[in-house]
């Protein structure tokens, strides 16, 4: 009890620092922390599966998804310029509801599958999207095409507001993503997740389906995968197939190990800690960046195998 | 008492080892059946099949007059049959009382099926993981993760979470086994006292002949997936059959061991 309390009082008090102190950061900083806060999502979907006992390699799709859909939805269908193309809240939505949607198909599938079988099965989705993305000229093939929101819910931000507003944002989603994560986790059914991961055969002789916490958890992921990538999509103003590559999985991957599954803030944390790392091995070390990246990796796991987390954990635990 | 499991013609082989031949079987409301046999005799298979995990080759099974051949094993769990397991199944990573807590929280999720959930509410979960813990002395690993509890606290933990479901019939697949032999009593004691109140239906698997003639009413002797003596305790573990292939063998691996005492 409380600990979860603890979690909440964090979440509290972090939201307006976050948004305060973000008024006052570099411009560069603030776009850095929209990327890393998308990514973040994704990442504490892809922990939520984790817990299930699951590893995606195939994030990726929905990541995509979620940063194509809305204006992709315009291109194909000829829509007049809406709210649907250029709203910031709009769109991740959007794109969070079509990797929803998506998942939830592909659901009834996956959820038979475990273990590697599963990882492979969903990069195999994800590339399949790639292939898809890179043949469909509409969608601007394997260029992708530029994006920019000019609203938020309908009223118009003015150019030098933009880039804070995008940030404000997105503090708030992920805010509200882990509080309800943190309740979620907490509820009957969110308890199921390590059950399922601990020892299937039980959870069914208890007298309740595996596949389908398996399915609403993988569902539940791909939301936040793409509610993310509408996030990023949206910062870095342009969108390529290269978001549905498995490269961009296995990013998520990285940063899920890196930060540990203890509780909904470490993937986030993780992921600032992530883009801060790769930004900087960028600039100081343009041709071994992912070397930087590679050994980062390596101390975490050797030193921190429950991840970036554990030391907050362990912190808490002797006071 | 009426019946309320009737197992009707089972046959089930594996390759072939037969592993169910023609059993059949009525089992009284509030009864206690020891199930007796030596490896491969057939017991679990009987348990399995009871509960939905192995479909019968041919033959019926009921329950309180319905057929459940067809049902899969959750099905079974929420119209009251519970089992508890051979080899404990818990959820390794949570504590004993996140165990229980993932137990009752099933019922309270699926209360529109379960026959038992009337009373259960998410409100009183709490409460009630705390009594059965107290119930079956578990209190003091409360905190403990499970997969870290020595063997005859995670025989009590798996039992207590097929009771949380509040079954009707409850198959408990050799609750002693793993548990030393001056705790068994112990644990039986504990199990069958806290059963009894609820009026449930036990049918176990027992290799020490001790317990199943001091706790049953009546013992199916298993031998090669059949039945070959069915009655009270007294008179099936005196049957020349039964002494011949169950306890006979028994004894016999027992003392191939290497136990230094004499065959009892």
């Amino acid at each position: 009890m409380n600990r979860s309390d603890r979690t909440l009082v964090g979440l509290g008090v972090a939201l307006p620092v976050f948004l305060v102190a973000g008024w006052f950061l570099p411009n560069w900083l603030q776009s850095l922390l929209v990327l890393a806060l998308g990514k973040g999502l994704v990442v504490v979907g892809l922990v939520l599966l984790m817990r299930t006992g699951l590893v995606s390699f195939g994030q990726g799709l929905y990541y995509c998804l979620g940063a194509y859909a809305a204006v992709s939805v315009g291109r194909i269908f000829k829509l007049p310029d809406s709210i649907l193309m250029s709203d910031a809240i709009v769109m991740p939505l959007f794109g969070g509801l079509v990797a929803g949607v998506v998942a939830l198909v592909l659901g009834f599938l996956l959820a038979n599958y475990r273990a590697i079988f599963f990882a492979m099965l969903s990069l195999a989705f994800s590339m399949i999207l790639y292939g898809l993305l890179v043949k469909m000229s509409v969608l601007g093939s394997s260029d992708g095409f530029n994006l920019a929101y000019k609203t938020v819910v309908g009223i118009t931000v003015p150019a030098q507001a933009q880039l804070y507003t995008l940030y404000a944002v997105s503090v708030v989603m992920v805010f509200i993503v882990a509080f309800a994560l943190h309740r979620y986790l907490r509820s009957h059914f969110g308890r199921l997740a390590e059950a399922v991961r601990d020892n299937e055969l039980r959870v069914e002789y208890m007298g309740t389906s595996v596949r389908y916490v398996v399915h609403v958890n993988y569902v539940i992921a791909a939301v936040l995968a793409g509610l993310g990538g509408g996030l990023v999509g949206l910062s870095i103003g342009h969108v390529d197939p290269d978001l549905a590559y498995w490269t961009t999985s296995g990013e998520f991957v990285f940063v899920a190990v890196l930060g540990g599954t203890g509780n909904v803030a470490a993937p986030i944390l993780a992921s600032l800690v992530f883009e801060w790392i790769k930004s900087a091995a960028y600039q100081y070390a343009p041709y071994t960046w992912q070397m930087v990246l590679g050994i980062c990796l390596l101390l975490v796991i050797m030193f921190l195998p429950a991840g970036l987390w554990s030391v907050f954990k362990r912190g808490a635990g002797r006071a | 008492m009426g019946t309320i499991l009737s197992a009707k013609g089972l046959n089930k082989n594996f390759g072939a080892v037969m592993a169910a031949a023609d059993i059949n079987v009525d089992v009284e409301e509030h009864s206690i059946v020891g199930l007796i046999g030596g490896n491969g005799a057939g017991k679990t298979t009987f348990i399995n099949m009871v509960t939905g995990y192995l479909k019968p080759a041919s033959g019926t099974i009921h329950y309180a007059g319905r057929d459940i051949t067809p049902l899969i094993p959750r099905e079974i769990t929420q119209l009251g049959i519970c089992r508890s397991f051979q080899i404990p199944q818990l959820f390794g990573t949570l504590t004993v009382r996140e165990n229980l807590l993932v137990a009752l929280g099933i019922v309270v999720l699926e209360a529109k099926k379960f026959a038992s959930a009337a009373t259960l509410r998410t409100e009183n979960v709490d409460a009630i993981a705390d009594e059965t813990l107290a119930r079956f002395r578990l209190t003091e690993y409360r905190d403990k993760l499970a997969g870290y509890l020595p063997e005859g606290v995670r025989k009590l933990l798996d039992i207590a979470m097929a009771m949380v479901v509040k079954p009707q019939v409850l198959l408990l697949d050799e609750p002693t086994s793993g548990v030393s032999a001056d705790e068994k009593f112990v644990l039986m004691d504990m199990v069958m006292d806290a059963l009894r109140a609820d009026r449930v239906t036990i049918l176990f698997v027992e290799h020490d002949m001790e317990i199943v003639s001091r706790y049953t009413h009546r013992v199916l002797a298993f031998y090669e997936g059949r039945i070959i003596a069915d009655g009270e305790p007294d008179a099936v573990l005196h049957d020349d059959e039964v002494i011949k292939y169950v306890i006979g063998n028994i004894h016999a691996s027992a003392t191939a061991r290497g136990s230094s005492h004499a065959p009892a």
